[in-house]
């Protein structure tokens, strides 16, 4: 029993089969690695690796690939979803699921995620929000705050010049297509666990032939926001997650 | 071959695809090709294929791209404001070395341009009308046997080379009937897999497509490859029609529905005793240039004709390399030269070299 | 032989038809054929015409700026078009909607009353079947059973033989 229980832990400890053995290249305190290896336990104990496909985008992400032990490719900008649905349509019998952060699901690729959760496409859909563009040096993003400043809204977003920020979920929960939309942060161990079952049924809602699932994380970017780690995960849970409500929108898995 | 059939352009090119195992197609409407689409929407159903209409062009490609990963034959065809939207997708496909095949049915442009049958879209077609260091395969039919013809090989080329395809037709290869035989039906399910396709890490490595590599060293090396490819296939795959050139004394060079009206104008020039031949590339990219520059050396000039203001006359005096004089005829804008006009040119040019 | 005319009128007068059911009657002999349509805006309702191109070899230019025939079934189509009959072709005149004489004096124009014709048989829509038959009365350019044919394969059903009749009725208008 107590060996039982020894290797269970040892168990849970062990990098997800869904990871190859490369280190994270993110910077100190983005939330990527997090999500990326709750993709990888729900991956796992789905038991669906070896019929999985990633489709990367263009963003910090690009490089998932080489993270996930899964097949993969990477979509031009903003079109993850729509790679997705040629993957999907052609060999349905695949778990295809889209790594997608805000400059490029809710920018360039707004028409993309929009037509696929409209058709329903049987994909799932990890949506980071971290409210700025990461890769090109912490621009404003359609997600970033009122007043936030970014390298490209150096005085603040104002909405009357930049609009305002967009919300992903809110938007989608209406399309008939959708099956499982959620939003979560991991800013905290109790907010890790949510995150991880919303990501699984957002590949249920695939695997069960539902329709589109898609989670949006709220992430922290420590680098794009000029804060330390523990500051920028305090950020997400006491300013972010003020504009952006964490909850349940569409959950047909149940 | 199967008996004759008296079909329109586009539909003679979609029943070819599905003759060569073309089961998916995504598409968006545009004018003059939208009965290609329509005619896929109808039959791919009905034959266990996958038909879907897209919300843009951009995302057309980017299904294509989505099918090309996991290793089925995937078509979609278009005409010009589309494709110009594609652009992006099949820049990424070529990279990541991705087949498919693509149909641009163009029309007068730029812009919205009109609708009518134009060859604009040479330069974008041959030159690669993305970024970055790329070729796509262009093949130009002039008659609607030749596209049913070329279509149905296309897919073994883009598989060869692991490249897009492209059928450069125009709205009148499009819009016209005429009879044609179709070739056989390609067993779909004896078509075998590549090896490099993304259909899951079972007992493998995972495997990835990308047109991304962050070293300069790498990209260096995967363009060079493409470029290897490239290079087999200007050796390979160069294909046109010598049309009356044995005794020619003056030469035209056009392509597509251009080339089909001007072996009228052979003929008609013939009657009244000029001596002219046509050369046709089939192939627009690879360009035939040997062919046309072996003619160079024997004609008094080469007379281009393009429903253009002239874009294939540049890719025939990189050939010629000055070696006889180049001069060019067009109407751009989806107006069809006829017959006799383009006769009354050649005569024009005719008498003054013959003063 | 090479034989080329252009088919012209309202669109809804069914000469898109007239000119696939001669190139398919053109295929059935072993014909080669072209049919070439005018395109867009101009088929709804306004007027839309036709090039076909029958030859013993393989057809060069299916657009033809001298055709050896024409058949109009509206005014806008005769002043069109009547420029361009070749020196010696004809013209075939649907003089049920078309009131005015042609200005040419080198072709030879054939008056037919179509939608007359077609209206004793039934419905003026089919009269593009009886300038059809008078068409290939005159010109022999195709059999009238590869017509027949032609009309059997494109056809709806129901109208088959309605489409049929009012081609024997132009066959016959040349006689009478």
């Amino acid at each position: 029993m107590k060996n039982a229980e020894k290797l269970k832990t040892v168990v849970f400890l062990k990098r997800p089969e869904s990871l190859t053995d490369k280190e994270f290249t993110y910077c100190p305190g983005c939330h990527h690695g997090i999500v990326h290896r709750l993709v990888a336990e729900v991956i796992d104990e789905l038991k669906i690796r070896e019929r999985t496909i990633l489709v990367a985008p263009v963003g910090c992400s690009v490089f998932a690939y080489e993270f996930f032990n899964v097949d993969g490719t990477v979509a031009p900008h903003g079109r993850a979803p729509a790679v997705a649905t040629g993957m999907k349509r052609a060999r349905p019998d695949l778990v295809v699921f889209t790594y997608q952060g805000d400059g490029d699901l809710a920018a360039i690729g707004t028409s993309e995620i929009i037509h696929a959760a409209n058709r329903g496409e049987r994909i799932t859909v990890i949506f980071i929000n971290n409210a700025v563009y990461g890769m090109t040096g912490g621009q404003m993003a359609p997600t970033t705050l009122i007043g936030m400043k970014t390298t490209t809204s150096p005085y603040g977003r104002d909405e009357k010049r930049d609009g305002y920020p967009i919300h992903i979920p809110e938007m989608l929960k209406e399309f008939k297509g959708v099956a499982f939309l959620a939003r979560t942060t991991v800013s905290d161990p109790v907010e890790v666990i949510r995150t991880k079952n919303a990501i699984k049924k957002a590949f249920l809602a695939q695997i069960n032939d539902l329709g589109l699932g898609l989670v949006e994380v709220l992430s922290a970017c420590p680098t794009g926001w000029g804060m330390d780690p523990v500051e920028a995960t305090r950020w997400v849970k006491e300013v972010f997650s003020k504009e952006y409500k964490t909850g349940v929108f569409v959950d047909k898995v149940k | 071959m199967s008996e004759k059939l008296m079909v329109k352009g586009t539909e003679a090119i979609g029943e070819s695809a599905i003759r060569a195992g073309c089961r998916h197609y995504f598409g968006y409407p545009i004018t003059p090709q939208s009965e290609l689409t329509e005619y896929m929407a109808r039959r791919l159903p009905k034959i266990g294929g996958v038909f879907l209409q897209a919300e843009s062009e951009v995302a057309v490609v980017n299904m294509l791209y989505g099918v090309s990963c996991v290793g089925k034959r995937v078509m979609t065809s278009t005409s010009s404001p589309g494709f110009s939207l594609m652009q992006e997708g099949i820049s990424y496909m070529a990279c990541a070395e991705l087949p498919a095949v693509f149909v641009n049915v163009m029309r007068g442009g730029p812009g919205l341009g009109d609708i009518q049958p134009a060859q604009g879209d040479y330069f974008q077609a041959t030159k690669g009308g993305g970024h970055g260091d790329y070729r796509m395969i262009v093949l130009a039919p002039s008659t609607l046997q030749e596209a049913v013809d070329l279509t149905y090989i296309s897919f073994d080329i883009a598989e060869k080379y692991r490249n897009p395809v492209l059928i450069l037709a125009d709205g009148m290869i499009g819009q016209m009937m005429e009879p044609v035989e179709f070739p056989e039906f390609v067993d779909v399910e004896k078509l075998k897999e590549p090896d490099w396709i993304l259909n899951g890490a079972d007992g493998r490595d995972p495997r990835r497509i990308t047109s991304f590599d962050i070293d300069p060293h790498n990209l260096e090396k995967i363009i060079l490859h493409l470029m290897e490819k490239y290079r087999k296939a200007e050796e390979n795959e160069k294909r046109w029609e010598d049309f009356m050139v044995d005794d020619a004394e003056y030469l035209f060079v056009a392509y597509g529905t251009m080339a089909r009206i001007l072996k009228t104008v052979v003929k008609l020039a013939r009657k009244e005793g000029i001596k002219v031949g046509l050369i046709r590339p089939i192939t627009l990219w690879p360009f035939p240039y040997e062919r046309i520059e072996e003619m160079a050396e024997r004609v008094g000039f080469i007379l281009a004709v393009e429903m253009s203001t002239g874009q294939m006359v540049e890719d025939v005096r990189l050939a010629v390399k000055g070696k006889t004089e180049v001069l060019f005829y067009g109407r751009p804008g989806g107006v069809i030269p006829s017959p006799f006009e383009v006769l009354e040119v050649l005569k024009k040019y005719v008498k003054k070299v013959r003063v | 032989m090479e034989r080329s005319v252009i088919v012209a009128g309202f669109g809804g007068q069914g000469v898109m038809f007239l000119g696939q059911v001669l190139s398919l009657a053109a295929m059935f002999e072993g014909k080669h054929v072209t049919w070439l349509p005018s395109y867009g805006p101009e088929m709804r309702g306004g007027t839309a015409n036709c090039t076909v191109v029958i030859s013993d070899d393989e057809v060069a230019s299916p657009v033809v700026d001298k055709p050896m025939d024409i058949i109009v079934m509206n005014i806008p189509s005769l002043l069109k078009f009547e420029k361009i009959v070749k020196e010696g072709g004809y013209i075939f005149m649907n003089t049920s909607v078309i009131d005015k004489e042609t200005q040419r004096k080198d072709v030879e124009v054939v008056k037919v009353e179509a939608n007359k014709i077609a209206e004793e048989i039934g419905s003026s829509k089919i009269a593009n079947m009886v300038m059809l038959g008078v068409y290939v009365a005159k010109t022999k350019v195709v059999k009238p059973e590869s017509v027949f044919e032609a009309i059997r394969k494109k056809s709806k059903k129901e109208f088959i033989d309605m489409n049929i009749e009012a081609v024997k009725k132009g066959l016959e208008f040349l006689r009478s």
